[in-house]
């Protein structure tokens, strides 16, 4: 009885499971196609970029500040071990503009905007203004999903570059004005170690980590539950999500993009 | 003007309607009526096409919006109705301007100074002039009732839906919401569903009445004929019993 009871428990949770995983695919392709489609209505995506993008700028760049200072000073201490301290440029560069810059942008946006960005949606269809405007014959994957899922396409980059220049001044000014390296070692060994390569990986990762945080933070909001409690669950579910996708699909695109770019 | 035909709907193992049937007669107001949780909200997120039922049909101005397959299809029948929600749903984010004018400009394509004109003649009509600057969370929530009805009819729909038009009011407050309506009626003359558990007062709305209960249209017609039935479940609702064949859950 209680093997059977266990396997249709299990049987259940593999279903459920395809289930969500089946929607939010057709959720994505419903929402990519309402962004290619007119009408267009530009003010919703300014209005979204402003609330993801710009009110995120002034925390994106001081963690960016803080990740670089704190990169120099290990930097530093490590590489100091082997007689490389001039290594330390480089070693701030590349880890923020290859790894620590998308990854930890993601990981603030999802926090700041995509929590916000599932309470909101969460809120809206919980007191049926989805429905209403589903029943003004408007569609809200088009109205509500598309803007935010492009914001967040357009602004994770932007951000991801925000937090990379930040960085690097954030290092520069520890590893040169405290612990005494010299500004032009650490300027010529960062611009002939960094390479449009890497440049160009940590943008795409920063647009992949994007979709993510659209996807995720507007799928849980749009499927929100009843109540205050079904909002509380969407947003930690949102949160916890986008945070773990962007960690695994991180390391895989961090494997793939290494190669793709070496070869 | 709406033809509920044999419609089913479950949710897992729980049976919500079951073959419920109903013909809502152009230029009338029919309330359908009954206890909490039997599926009054459902049947009419049926007829806003908002939710498909698992079998039967239901056709709006000769229209059937169960074989409506896309949301653009959906959206062409919906172009008929007009809303009151529950709570009124209005949008937190928009005045209480940009809510009255907002089926204008995103459905109707219209201008934006032939919207305005519309939006200060209905704001006029239902006395709403003094607050199209205040956001939603800062009137009342009968005023909050008066725009979602002026949002409602600003399209001017052939069908106005309206769902618990006084929940979560006060009873001066509700009686202004049966008078707005019956105003309503009067000015733009539509065809009505509504959706209450509040009797007797919604049979001043009403014209047909329709009684919901175990997933089946039990009881239907005028409001007197309701009063006079000898149904017992009709009778129990109606006079507030708990003693009865309505178990209350």
């Amino acid at each position: 009885m209680n093997l059977v009871s266990a396997t249709e428990r299990f049987g259940s949770l593999v279903i459920n499971s395809t289930e969500q995983w089946g929607r939010s695919w057709i959720f994505l392709y419903r929402t990519v196609l309402a962004l290619i489609k007119p009408p267009y209505r530009p003010y919703l995506y300014l209005q979204q970029l402003m609330m993801i993008g710009v009110n995120s700028t002034l925390v994106i760049a001081l963690i960016g500040l803080f990740t670089g200072a704190v990169l120099a000073v290990q930097g530093e201490y490590t590489l100091a071990k082997f007689g490389a301290t001039a290594y330390t440029g480089p070693a701030v560069a590349l880890s923020l503009i290859r790894e620590l810059g998308p990854v930890l942008t993601a990981l603030m946006l999802i926090g700041r905007a995509g929590s916000a960005v599932t309470a909101e949606l969460g809120i809206m269809r919980i007191t049926e203004q989805v429905d209403a405007l589903r029943s003004m014959a408007v569609d809200p994957i088009k109205y509500l999903m598309a803007p935010r899922l492009a914001a967040g396409l357009i602004a994770m980059p932007l951000l991801c570059g925000i937090f990379n220049v930040v960085g690097i001044f954030g290092g520069y000014c520890v590893a040169v004005g405290l612990l005494g390296l010299s500004p032009g070692t650490f300027m010529s060994e960062m611009t002939s170690a960094v390479g449009i390569v890497d440049v160009k990986s940590g943008f795409i990762k920063s647009a992949v980590f994007g979709l993510i945080f659209g996807w995720v933070s507007c799928y849980k909001g749009y499927t929100c539950g009843f109540g205050a409690q079904g909002v509380n669950k969407a947003t930690t579910q949102s949160v916890v999500t986008a945070s773990v996708a962007v960690l695994i699909v991180d390391y895989f695109l961090t494997s793939v993009l290494t190669r793709v770019f070496m070869d | 003007m709406i033809s509920v035909r044999n419609v089913h709907k479950r949710f897992g193992s729980q049976v919500v309607l079951d073959g419920v049937s109903i013909e809502i007669e152009p230029g009338k107001t029919t309330t359908v009526v009954g206890p909490s949780g039997v599926g009054k909200s459902v049947l009419l997120k049926l007829i806003m096409g908002i939710m498909t039922p698992d079998s039967g049909e239901i056709l709006i101005g000769g229209e059937n919006i169960t074989k409506a397959r896309s949301e653009a299809a959906k959206n062409d029948i919906r172009q008929q109705l007009g809303v009151l929600f529950q709570s009124a749903a209005l949008f937190d984010s928009l005045t209480i301007y940009d809510n009255i004018a907002f089926p204008l400009l995103e459905r109707s394509g219209l201008s934006s100074s032939k919207a305005h004109t519309k939006v200060l003649e209905i704001a006029e009509s239902l006395s709403l002039g003094a607050y199209l600057t205040n956001y939603p969370e800062q009137v009342s929530i009968g005023i909050r009732k008066r725009v979602g009805m002026a949002r409602a009819l600003i399209t001017e729909p052939k069908i106005l839906l309206v769902d618990e038009p006084n929940t979560g009011l006060d009873p001066l407050d509700g009686q202004e919401v049966y008078d707005l309506i019956n105003a309503c009626k009067n000015q733009w003359g539509f065809t009505g569903l509504v959706i209450s558990h509040e009797l007797p007062e919604v049979f001043q709305v009403s014209e047909r009445v329709a009684m919901i209960l175990g997933g089946k249209i039990i009881a239907e017609g005028t409001p007197a004929e309701m009063i006079a039935s000898a149904d017992p479940a009709v009778q129990q609702f109606l006079n507030g019993r708990t003693d009865g064949p309505i178990k209350i859950q």
